[in-house]
């Protein structure tokens, strides 16, 4: 229970920081895409700020080993960079360009963002669907 | 001069990284958005299904609390219905296969010093940065 109680008060506060951050505007996600235009710096400010707390969490965490609730810190992944990785990437980046959303604001502001925004949940929630599909053509090509 | 915007953002930055390291120290878990409802989509890991439940439940109501204390909040979303498909669709597809968004690869992986997460997101930022300059500045359709 108190596991549950606990990830509502992380959801809870990613939420709230997306929305006082301006990031559930998709004005300042694209402002700070769009270097040749009216640049916005806004995101850098709220990547430093959240990057701050997580740097002195991840050493607290290579402490300890286990979190407080009884489970193993996550390993450090293998440092492949593969196929997947790229490929993803740049999809993301495509959409995230276009539209100016991504996954966290896309959730966090679905109580307020309209059918536009639902929408976008929707088909984003179809294209995480459909990924294993296209993970097995990429395990085709050659490495 | 600094923007109040930047002010904005940076403490709403903190409460992100706040959150993310709750989510790790507390539960264990790394605070990824694509991962946590990608995961839940596809039935993978179903012990932490309860656990994501509420992370994305509170995610999606939390900020309904805070909406009132400002006078207009706007997402300022397209209005292009196929943008909005096409855009969703490619960033449902992108962040599973690239395995994390901005919060996974972003806040977590760049603050470990992860290579994964530094350059997926060296990849997204520049991506967005080209259909930027692509759809916005050349064509003129975003």
């Amino acid at each position: 229970m108190l596991r549950l109680v606990m990830a509502a008060l992380a959801g809870g506060l990613f939420g709230a920081g997306l929305l006082v951050s301006g990031m559930v505007d998709t004005t300042k996600v694209q402002g700070w895409l769009d270097v040749f235009g009216d640049w916005d710096p806004t995101l850098a400010f709220v990547m430093g700020g959240a990057i701050l707390p997580m740097a002195v969490a991840w050493r607290i965490a290579a402490r300890r080993k286990v979190a407080l609730l009884g489970t193993p810190i996550p390993p450090r992944p293998e440092p492949k960079l593969d196929h997947s990785l790229i490929l993803g990437s740049v999809l993301f980046g495509a959409g995230w360009g276009l539209v100016g959303l991504c996954p966290g604001p896309a959730l966090a502001s679905l109580t307020f963002g309209g059918w536009g925004g639902l929408l976008f949940l929707i088909a984003m929630a179809a294209g995480m669907v459909a990924t294993p599909l296209v993970r097995r053509q990429i395990a085709r090509l050659p490495a | 001069m600094i923007e109040q915007d930047w002010v904005h953002g940076f403490a709403g930055g903190l409460m992100i990284g706040g959150a993310a390291a709750l989510y790790l120290l507390v539960n264990g878990r790394i605070m990824g958005a694509s991962g946590i409802l990608g995961s839940l989509l596809d039935g993978s890991d179903a012990l932490q299904r309860a656990e994501r439940l509420a992370f994305v439940a509170a995610l999606v109501l939390v900020p309904l609390l805070i909406v009132p204390f400002y006078t207009t909040v706007e997402t300022h979303l397209t209005g292009n219905w196929l943008l909005i498909v096409i855009g969703g669709l490619l960033t449902g597809l992108g962040t599973r296969l690239a395995n994390g968004c901005t919060s996974g690869h972003g806040v977590c992986g760049i603050s470990r010093l992860a290579p994964r997460g530094i350059v997926s997101t060296v990849f997204y930022i520049l991506a967005g940065g080209i259909v930027m300059v692509l759809f916005r500045q050349v064509l003129g359709v975003i």
